[in-house]
C-alpha cells in the first residue's frame, strides 16, 4: 500500500529539521507541534516553523542488532538520541562509522540520507541522518 | 461509591501455541472466568476486550465483536468493545470497566484480553511492537522498541551510575519464579551472566533482558452485585485502578531515564486505596525490558529499589515479591493480555492459591501494566478484606 | 560571461581498493594499479544515492557563501544514476536544499558529462539574464558489472557549483564537440552499462577530450603553459594523464585535479570533482583548463580565471575534497556487493 500522502506531508522536517518554536513562550520543537505543552491554547496560530542547525551531541544511543527489516542491509545500525545545539532532543540513525567510535557526548551533525523505500517501484524515503563530526 | 470484586478469573497457557487462534484463546479464558465465578453469560452487563494490535497481526479489527461472537454470547446483544493502550491495553480495560461498575452502570462485566503474535515471522512481530511508538519521528528512522529501552539504559548507567548486573537482575528473577507457575512460557532458570551474555538485540540489552513474543488470552469477571459478591468463595476487592500518561516519545520528555506516568500513577492509586507500600505483599510489574523493570521500581521505591537489588529482596520468599507470576518475561508476553494475567496472578495469591509460589499471609498486592516505556501507565491494587 | 559564486563537493566515506576486487575475480591487482592507476575507489553507503550526495554537495555550496538561497533561480542536476527513471532528482533537492519554488529544475543525462551540460544550461540563463544565480550539480553512484573492468573505477561522488554573475572564478569561455560515437551505454531498464572496450580510448574519449582542449585554447589564443591547473575526465588514472601529455601539459599542472586514482570515477561528477579540488588550493589569477567527456560523445570545454574575491570566500566554512577523500572506511568486497545491491534479497 503506498504511503506517498503521508511521506510528502513530513518531507520539509525530514529533510530539513523545520521544527517550530512557540512565540508564546519561545521554546522550540522537534518534531513539529501545532500546540505547544507548556502553553497549549495560548500557543494557537503561534507555532512558527524554524530550520534546526542539526549540529549537536549523543545524549543516549544504541547499537542495533535485532533490526526492522527494511533497515537489514545496515545491521548492526545504531540509534540515537541527539541533543540538538538549539536544544531539542532528536531520535535517529548515526551512520558512516564504526559503533565503538560512538559515545555520549559524542558530536555530531545532520546528513540527508534514504531511511526508507516501497519497495522496488514505489517511492523513496529520505530524511535526516547523523554522522560523528 | 460501591465496591467492585474480582470473582472470577481465566487464562490460557501462554506461549507459541500453533494451533490456537485469535478468537479461540480469547473465548477459552473467557469461558474459564465465567466457570470460575460461578455465574452464566446471561449475567454479564458488558464485554471489554483488551488488545494492542490484531489488525496487524492477524488483520482483524472488531476484535471486541470477534471474540462475543465466538464465545457463543451473540444471541443475548451484550455491548462489547475493545480498548487499545499499547501494551497497557489490558489495564486499561480493567480501567474502564471497573469505572462502568463503579459508577453503577453495569454489575457484572467480563474483561479479557487477548494477543496472537507468532502467526507472523519475528522481524514482523518487532515492526508491529514499534507501533506503540511514533511512527513518523521514531520507527520511520530504524527505532524499534528495545532499542528505546537500551538507550533508557545507557543514559540510566551514565547518569546514575547504575551497574548493568542493576537491571539484569530482573530477569532471572522472572525466571525462577516462572518455573513455579505451570502456565508460563518458559520454565528455565536462568543465571545472571546467561542475560549479559547471551546475543545482543540492543547494546547493551540482550534477548534474555526482552519480553518473548507470546500467544496468549487472560480474562477475569468484576462486579459490584451484591448477591455475586456474597455467593463467590473467594471475592478480591479492587482497592484502587488508575492511569496516568506522559510524551510518547523519549526525545520529548525531561529526563528519558525516568517514568513520570508510572510515579503518577501508583501515588494516587496508593491514596486511592489508603494503604501505603509497607501495606503492599507483592508486585506485579511490566518486565517487557530489564531496565523497564528497574526504573518502575524506582518511581515507586526511590534509590531504595537498588538496594533491593542488591538484597535480593525481589524474591517471593523475600521482603518484596516480585512478579512472582513469572512476568511478562518468563511467563509471556502477549501484549493486550498482559495486564489482567497479572490479575489473575494477583487474584490468585491473594487466594492462597499459589501453590508453590504463594506469598505468605498477601493481602494486598499492587500491578503495574505499562504501554510503550513510561507512556500510559496503569496501576491496579487489589486485595481481601 | 557567468562566474563561478561558490562550489561544494561530497565523497562517500567507504571506499574499496583495487587489491580487493582483483582478489575476487582472480586478476593481477599491478595491472589495474600501474595499468589504468586505479588503487581504490568510493563505493556509497547503503543508505545513499544520487540525491543524497548531490544535497551534501550542494550544502557545502550554500554554505561557502552569503549569497542568499532566495537568489538561486534554477536547478540542473546531471547524472547517469538518478535514483528514479522518473520523477526529478532536481525536485526532491529545491525541498532538501530549501531552495525558492520559484525555480527552472531538470535532470540531465549525458553519460560523465551531464554536470558539465548543468554549468552550461545554468550559464545560459545568467548570462540572458533570466536569473540572477543558479546551481548546477553532477552526480552518481554508478556500477560496474560485477568482474568487468568497469567494476574498478565505477564509484560515487557529486559536485556543485553555484553560477551567477559575480563570483570568485570566471568562466571566460565554453566550448562543446559532440559526435555519434557508442563508445559506452546503458539500455532503460538494464542494471549495469555495456562498452566498447579499446574502442573507448582513441575514437572515443581522447578524440574528444584533445578536440575540446585544443578547440579551447585556438579560440581563446592560449598555450598549455598558460595555464595553473589542467583537469580532464578521468575514468581511470591512465587516460586524463596521456591527454595532457598529449596536448603538452606538465605533470604539476594536472595532479591536483587527478582524484580517479584514488576515488575511482564519479561519472557526471569526475572532471569537476577535480576541478573543486583544484579551487580549493586556488589563488587569485590562477588560470585552469577544463575538460569533461560524456559517452556517446561529447566534451565541454571550461576556460577560468580565478579572481580576488576568492580571497574572502569562506572555504572552510564546508570539508574540502582533499579532507574527505583522506577519511576513509574501507570495506571488503562482500560488503561491497552488498552495499550495491548486487545480493539478490527474497522476493526479488
Amino acid at each position: 500500500m503506498s504511503e506517498v500522502p503521508r511521506f510528502w506531508r513530513e518531507s520539509k522536517h525530514r529533510y530539513r529539521l523545520v521544527g517550530t518554536r512557540c512565540e508564546n513562550c519561545g521554546n522550540l520543537y522537534f518534531p513539529p507541534r501545532d500546540i505547544c505543552p507548556t502553553c497549549r491554547r495560548e500557543s494557537i496560530n503561534k507555532m512558527k516553523e524554524e530550520e534546526l542547525s542539526g549540529e549537536g551531541e549523543v545524549y543516549s544511543y544504541t547499537v542495533v542488532h535485532d533490526g526492522l527489516e527494511q533497515f537489514k542491509m545496515q545491521v548492526p545500525y545504531i540509534i540515537a538520541i541527539i541533543k540538538t545545539k538549539e536544544g531539542p532532543l532528536i531520535t535517529g540513525q548515526i551512520v558512516d562509522c564504526n559503533p565503538d567510535d560512538v559515545k555520549i557526548g559524542s558530536q555530531v551533525k545532520s546528513t540527508l540520507r534514504k531511511v526508507r523505500t516501497e519497495g522496488k517501484s514505489g517511492i523513496i524515503q529520505y530524511g535526516y541522518k547523523f554522522i560523528l563530526k | 461509591m460501591r465496591d467492585v470484586y474480582i470473582i472470577g478469573v481465566g487464562s490460557t497457557k501462554y506461549g507459541e501455541l500453533w494451533d490456537m487462534s485469535l478468537r479461540e484463546l480469547a473465548s477459552e479464558a473467557g469461558l474459564k472466568a465465567l466457570m470460575d465465578a460461578g455465574i452464566k453469560a446471561e449475567e454479564i452487563d458488558a464485554l471489554y476486550g483488551a488488545n494492542t494490535s490484531a489488525g496487524q497481526f492477524i488483520d482483524q479489527e472488531h476484535i471486541a465483536a470477534l471474540i462475543s461472537d465466538y464465545s457463543g454470547i451473540s444471541e443475548l446483544g451484550i455491548p462489547a468493545v475493545r480498548i487499545e493502550a499499547g501494551a497497557a491495553s489490558g489495564g486499561a480495560a480493567l480501567n474502564q470497566a471497573y469505572l462502568a461498575v463503579k459508577s453503577g452502570q453495569y454489575d457484572t462485566v467480563v474483561v479479557g484480553g487477548v494477543e496472537k503474535m507468532t502467526d507472523v515471522p519475528s522481524e514482523v512481530a518487532n515492526e508491529i511492537i514499534g507501533g506503540s511508538l511514533d511512527a513518523e519521528w521514531e520507527t520511520f528512522f530504524g527505532v524499534t522498541e528495545a532499542s528505546v529501552a537500551a538507550m533508557i539504559a545507557k543514559r540510566h548507567e551514565y547518569d546514575e551510575r547504575v551497574k548493568r548486573e542493576h537491571y539484569a537482575v530482573f530477569p532471572v528473577i522472572s525466571h525462577k519464579h516462572a518455573s513455579m507457575n505451570p502456565s508460563s512460557h518458559f520454565k528455565n532458570v536462568i543465571k545472571l551472566e546467561d542475560v549479559i551474555n547471551a546475543s545482543p538485540v540492543a547494546e547493551p540489552l540482550t534477548v534474555y533482558d526482552t519480553a518473548p513474543l507470546s500467544d496468549g488470552a487472560s480474562a477475569i469477571v468484576i462486579t459490584a452485585d451484591k448477591k455475586k459478591i456474597k455467593e463467590s468463595e473467594n471475592p478480591i476487592r479492587i482497592k484502587a485502578s488508575t492511569m496516568a500518561n506522559d510524551f510518547l516519545s523519549l526525545h520529548d520528555r525531561k529526563k528519558i531515564d525516568s517514568f513520570k506516568a508510572v510515579n503518577k500513577s501508583v501515588k494516587e492509586a496508593l491514596k486511592q486505596s489508603g494503604l501505603n507500600l509497607g501495606n503492599i505483599d507483592g508486585y506485579e510489574i511490566h518486565d517487557s525490558y530489564s531496565i523497564g523493570s528497574l526504573i518502575q521500581m524506582e518511581e515507586i521505591f526511590g534509590k531504595e529499589a537498588i538496594k533491593m537489588v542488591e538484597n535480593n529482596e525481589y524474591y517471593f520468599n523475600s521482603s518484596h515479591p516480585l512478579n512472582v507470576s513469572g512476568g511478562l518475561k518468563a511467563h509471556g508476553n502477549p501484549l493486550g493480555a498482559v495486564g489482567l494475567y497479572q490479575a489473575i496472578e494477583a487474584t490468585i495469591q491473594l487466594r492462597g492459591k499459589a501453590g508453590e509460589r504463594q506469598i505468605k499471609g498477601s493481602k494486598n498486592m499492587l500491578i503495574h501494566n505499562m504501554g510503550g516505556l513510561g507512556t500510559t501507565s496503569v496501576t491496579t491494587i487489589l486485595g481481601v478484606e | 560571461m557567468s562566474s563561478i559564486v561558490s562550489y561544494g563537493s561530497y565523497v562517500p566515506r567507504y571506499r574499496i581498493r583495487a587489491e580487493e576486487i582483483a582478489r575476487v575475480w582472480g586478476e593481477d591487482p599491478e595491472n589495474i594499479k600501474g595499468g589504468l592507476m586505479i588503487y581504490s575507489k568510493s563505493v556509497p553507503g547503503p543508505d545513499e544515492d544520487v540525491l543524497t550526495i548531490s544535497a551534501e554537495a550542494g550544502k557545502n555550496a550554500i554554505k561557502r557563501t552569503d549569497v542568499s538561497k532566495k537568489t538561486i533561480g534554477a536547478i540542473f542536476v546531471g547524472s547517469e544514476s538518478h535514483p528514479y527513471a522518473v520523477k526529478p532528482t532536481a525536485s526532491i533537492l529545491v525541498e532538501a536544499l530549501g531552495l525558492p519554488n520559484d525555480i527552472h529544475s531538470a535532470d540531465y543525462e549525458f553519460a560523465c558529462k551531464a554536470g558539465t551540460a548543468a554549468i552550461q544550461n545554468v550559464m545560459g540563463l545568467v548570462d540572458s539574464g533570466m536569473i540572477e544565480n543558479g546551481m548546477a550539480i553532477g552526480a552518481d553512484t554508478s556500477q560496474g558489472a560485477p568482474g568487468d573492468a568497469l567494476e574498478y573505477s565505477a564509484s560515487a561522488g557529486g559536485t556543485a557549483f553555484i553560477i551567477g554573475k559575480k563570483g570568485i572564478a570566471e568562466i571566460n569561455k565554453t566550448y562543446s564537440f559532440t559526435t555519434d560515437t557508442p563508445d559506452f551505454w546503458r539500455r532503460e531498464g538494464e542494471k549495469y552499462p555495456s562498452h566498447g572496450g579499446r574502442f573507448t580510448g582513441e575514437p572515443a574519449y581522447f578524440k574528444h577530450v584533445l578536440t575540446g582542449a585544443k578547440r579551447m585554447m585556438e579560440m581563446q589564443g592560449t598555450k598549455p603553459e598558460d595555464y595553473d591547473y589542467a583537469v580532464f575526465h578521468q575514468p581511470n588514472g591512465k587516460f586524463p594523464t596521456r591527454a595532457a601529455k598529449m596536448l603538452g601539459f606538465k605533470d604539476e599542472q594536472v595532479k591536483d585535479g587527478l582524484l580517479t586514482p584514488y576515488i575511482g570515477n564519479t561519472y557526471s561528477s569526475s572532471m569537476i570533482i577535480g576541478l573543486s579540488a583544484i579551487l580549493d588550493k586556488a589563488e587569485p589569477g590562477d588560470r585552469i583548463l577544463a575538460v569533461a567527456f560524456g559517452s556517446g560523445a561529447g566534451s565541454d570545454a571550461f576556460d577560468i580565471t580565478v579572481n580576488d574575491s576568492i580571497k574572502s570566500y569562506k572555504r572552510d566554512r564546508a570539508p574540502g575534497v582533499m579532507e574527505q577523500i583522506n577519511r576513509p572506511i574501507w570495506i571488503d568486497y562482500a560488503n561491497y556487493v552488498k552495499y550495491r545491491g548486487k545480493i539478490i534479497m527474497r522476493g526479488e
